[in-house]
């Protein structure tokens, strides 16, 4: 069950030898992904469906095959249109026939089965839209192949809309099978955690909505997924899944499940103390994958609904439990990025809002072409009909008397969506001048954002220093976003320009991608002391990232900002094709000016 | 079909549900914009508050939604072909998806009608389907900017103009307007924000008690929709008669010129843009007033809807951070004496 596209273009580390190291607990993993599929065969579109991410490979294909023993789906093809989930008119086959030849939607078609989009993370916005409306009403469970690398902070996101309505988050990129016991037919070990039903658990709605606050969930809609799924884990082992019928193994299911996944923050130890953060997307940054909790959870033990009498003798409060069970599944990453400080990071969602220059699906109508209808362009009927009706005398005539219409008559719309764009900041944040333009460069892009609305631009933020180039802020056009995320900004250290000049490349191709134009603004003294290897210096290494961007076509300005201008500033200009601007004393308005400069003339 | 949720069961949210009120008592205010996160609810109110509704009378057959008593001609006939007879229908809520093409919003050529019988029919869009009810338009920040444009001159006009694919129609598409977005993934276009009526934050609720009466509901919801549904309906037919007390009396409501005034002033104060604001703030007193069953707007209902009124059209100062709420409430407890 490989995806029938070809696979993405970019180059990743993990296209034949996965670079992520086993998991310590790669078995439960393996096992809890396994229970996920008797709870959406329990539960079906109430709890949405799973978000499997995993790239392609024996153990995702293992987890399908055992999908596809328990319930029947249907794959949603990544060529699919807006009319391929909600049926629609075939236009080819109407055309050929004479006759209205209707398709069924697919969200139709899958009734009593489910709905299976490989390749999620590069679903069309549209499409993924839609299904995220879908979820709200009676549409067949999805389930979602997240194939990003999750070592690559460039790749595409699954539209957080739609990734919220999903209960069921599961990660298998750190799961390693023993395969040849799989191909043998032998049955994964059954999961500790979930074997033995336990104690009838007290309180459940209390305690997964105290564990998903202590986790830093916001979403309210997590603790309502996890109840349903702690009901259907339930109904799925033959037990009754009355609100006081839940024991311990439904309660960890739906914690490990749901919540852990979808944590931004280890349990806070004094509990209910400060407010939890704004949802966010677990950032996927390192590899490795902890699962050992550093610390045991926190007693949560003046959670409220304690104090209600049960008279019942087992019952027990699952708070800790359920904290327990959630930190099984923890996002890869989120320890390290706990103790790095960047877990604000929001990631952005799929590039939503970037449009195509010429694009056949949106924007104001510019005319018609010759092509096929269907894969989101649409019929230009009158033009079609206008360029078959000279043949009509040439070919044979049709027995019903209709139009002949050939298939190089169709006739497609087309339209054109405003130009957006993105500028690039890469900025020196090196040495003792890093403080001045760092502040001016925040200055900028807090200019140029608050006139963004006009233009829809985007800015993001590289700065380079030290030894390395990060992408400070992301592309985004929000002014509250880029003021958080610019406030901590650190400077100093050595000057990694070639580091920089690369990683603003690849950010202005990503956004080019997207069908932005890109713009990079390079604010630096030109002299760099870092980078290169043994036969070339960190000059010329600089030199050679700035050639790429002549190459790679690029527009770029430079701004030179070294007290007293040197001869490499304007090498490195000319070696980018860039447009030189030289500001002794860097200062917000005249970068504005010059971005401004640049982008109306050329 | 599933049944609603409730509007009175929502948990907490109250400036949020207090605007889309307004905005069923009154709905030449222009809709509401909710800002928040994912998670609180928002879609929920919407459609709660379209499910709760009265049915309203329509035209039969009309694709349209056509009121019966409505004087302007319907554009397909609906109402001469129908005579007297008059048929009632749920207040319509259209979910416009973030991808929704324009042909879909618009409405476009009836392709099969065309292929099959040669006639030129218009196939009516998804603005058509929410005239006299309610559009809802999730993460509304991230729509391209030719359907918000598009989507505007609509709200505004209460007519949609379609003059494409060889077809001049034009039909009535009067409906509320309900946007919703997170400022943190892309901001609103001033222009766009200016024609929202109210606007209201909704924040993912803290307390904890009421984070778990929410999953509680929802779960009972869940198992018992009925039963749930039936243990709100005194509280769901109390807001119901008050919206429909509300509409009623709102015509009889009177505006004194100090009150005109004061909203002048609290206008100019916090630096709103453009007469709208001050329009919207007046209306959306009297509707406050009409709810609480007051003959006379007085000050304290301008105060009340202050903040959903303007909070969206302070003109922005990059340099001055403080929240456009705090501004207003500053500026009215400066005008109102306690």
């Amino acid at each position: 069950m490989t995806p029938d596209l070809p696979s993405r273009a970019r180059e990743g580390p993990g296209v034949g030898l996965p670079p992520v190291p086993p998991d310590e607990n790669s078995e439960d993993r393996w096992a809890l992904a396994l229970s996920a599929i008797d709870i959406i065969a329990a539960a079906g579109n109430r709890v949405g469906g799973i978000l499997l991410r995993a790239r392609p490979g024996p153990v995702r294909d293992a987890w399908a095959a055992a999908l596809a023993l328990v319930l029947l789906s249907r794959r949603l093809p990544g060529s699919a249109d807006a009319d391929a989930l909600d049926g629609g008119l075939d236009l080819t086959a109407t055309l050929a026939s004479g006759t209205p030849v209707h398709r069924i939607g697919l969200l139709r078609e899958a009734r009593g089965a489910s709905l299976l989009v490989p390749m999620a993370e590069r679903l069309n916005p549209a499409l993924a839209a839609r299904l995220a409306t879908a979820m709200d009403e009676d549409a067949p469970p999805l389930i979602l192949f997240d194939e990003g690398d999750p070592d690559d902070p460039e790749r595409e996101r699954i539209l957080p809309s739609l990734a919220e309505r999903l209960a069921i988050h599961i990660d298998l990129n750190a799961v390693r099978l023993p395969m040849a016991a799989l191909l043998a037919g032998e049955a994964p070990p059954p999961l500790a955690m979930l074997d033995e039903p336990g104690a009838v658990a007290k309180d459940p709605e209390t305690a997964l909505s105290v564990a998903a606050a202590a986790l830093g969930i916001a979403s309210i809609r997590a603790p309502i997924l996890a109840l349903r799924v702690a009901r259907a884990h339930a109904r799925a082992n033959g037990r009754s899944d009355a609100i006081d019928q839940l024991r311990e193994a439904d309660m960890a299911a739906a914690a490990a499940l749901v919540l852990g996944p979808r944590a931004t923050r280890m349990p806070p130890p004094p509990p209910e103390e400060e407010q939890p953060p704004p949802p966010q997307e677990p950032p996927p940054e390192e590899p490795p994958p902890d699962q050992e909790p550093p610390e045991p959870p926190p007693p949560s033990d003046d959670t409220p609904g304690d104090d209600q009498e049960q008279p019942e003798p087992p019952p027990i409060d699952p708070t800790d439990m359920v904290l327990d069970a959630a930190q099984t599944t923890l996002p890869p990453g989120l320890l390290d990025a706990l103790a790095a400080g960047t877990i604000s990071k929001a990631p952005k969602s799929s590039g939503a809002s970037g449009a195509k220059q010429k694009s056949i699906t949106s924007g104001r109508p510019a005319g018609v072409r010759p092509g096929m209808p269907g894969r989101g362009a649409r019929l230009a009927l009158i033009e079609t009909i206008k360029s078959a009706a000279p043949w009509q005398k040439v070919r044979p005539a049709r027995a019903d008397g209709r139009l002949a219409i050939r298939t190089d008559d169709l006739r497609i719309r087309r339209y054109i969506a405003q130009t957006q764009s993105t500028t690039i900041f890469a900025v020196d944040a090196s040495g003792s001048a890093a403080f001045a333009r760092l502040a001016e460069a925040k200055g900028a892009i807090e200019l140029l954002l608050a006139e963004a609305y006009v233009k829809r631009a985007e800015v993001a933020l590289v700065a380079f220093r030290g030894s390395e180039a990060s992408l400070a802020l992301p592309p985004t056009r929000s002014l509250p976003r880029a003021r958080k995320e610019l406030a901590g900004l650190a400077g100093g250290g050595g000057t990694p320009i070639a580091a920089g000049l690369d990683l603003a490349r690849k950010v202005a191709e990503a956004e080019r991608g997207r069908g932005r134009s890109a713009l990079v603004v390079v604010l630096t003294d030109g002299r760099a002391n870092v980078g290169g290897d043994g036969q070339t210096s960190p000059q010329e290494a600089a030199l050679a990232s700035a050639r790429a961007y002549r190459v790679a076509g690029i527009a770029a300005v430079f701004i030179d900002c070294a007290p007293r201008p040197r001869p490499q500033g304007a090498e490195l200009a000319a070696a980018m094709g860039a447009r030189l601007v030289t500001l002794p004393r860097v200062d917000a308005k005249s970068v504005v000016a010059a971005v401004k400069a640049a982008t109306t003339g050329v | 079909m599933r049944m609603t949720f409730p509007f009175t069961a929502i948990v907490g949210q109250s400036e949020m549900k207090q605007a889309l009120l307004l905005a069923a008592v009154e709905p030449r205010l222009g809709g509401v914009m909710v800002f928040g996160d994912r998670g609180t609810g928002k879609s929920t109110a919407v459609r709660a508050l379209a499910g709760l509704l009265p049915p309203m009378k329509v035209v039969p057959g009309c694709r349209y939604g056509c009121a019966p008593d409505d004087r302007s001609p319907c554009i397909e006939g609906c109402r001469e072909r129908a005579g007297k007879r008059t048929e009632e229908a749920q207040v319509p809520f259209v979910d416009l998806p973030l991808g929704a093409t324009e042909d879909r919003v618009v409405g476009s050529l009836d392709l099969e009608r065309a292929l099959a019988t040669g006639e030129k029919r218009f196939e009516p869009g998804l603005l058509a389907k929410a005239n006299r009810g309610f559009l809802y338009i999730d993460e509304i920040n991230l729509l391209e900017d030719h359907l918000v444009d598009l989507l505007l001159d609509v709200a505004v006009s209460g007519t949609n103009v379609v003059e494409r694919e060889g077809l001049s129609i034009r039909h009535p598409a009067r409906f509320i307007l309900v946007g919703s977005g997170n400022p943190e993934e892309g901001e609103l276009r001033p222009q766009l924000l200016d024609r929202f009526g109210l606007s209201v934050d909704v924040r993912t609720p803290t307390d904890m008690g009421d984070r778990i009466e929410i999953v509680k509901r929802c779960d009972r919801f869940d198992r018992d929709p009925a039963g749930f549904v039936a243990d709100f309906k005194d509280s769901e037919q109390e807001t119901l008669d008050a919206i429909a007390r509300a509409r009623k009396y709102l015509p009889k409501v009177q505006v004194a010129d100090e009150m005109l005034g004061l909203g002048a002033r609290l206008c100019s104060a916090v630096g709103a843009d453009g007469l709208r604001g001050e329009l919207t703030l007046l209306r959306a007193a009297r509707a406050q007033a009409a709810l609480a069953h007051k003959k006379e707007v007085k000050a304290h209902h301008v105060a009340e809807v202050a903040v959903m009124a303007l909070r969206h059209r302070l003109r922005r100062n990059v340099l001055d951070e403080t929240g456009s709420t705090a501004r207003i409430t500053r500026a009215l407890a400066e005008l109102i004496p306690a």
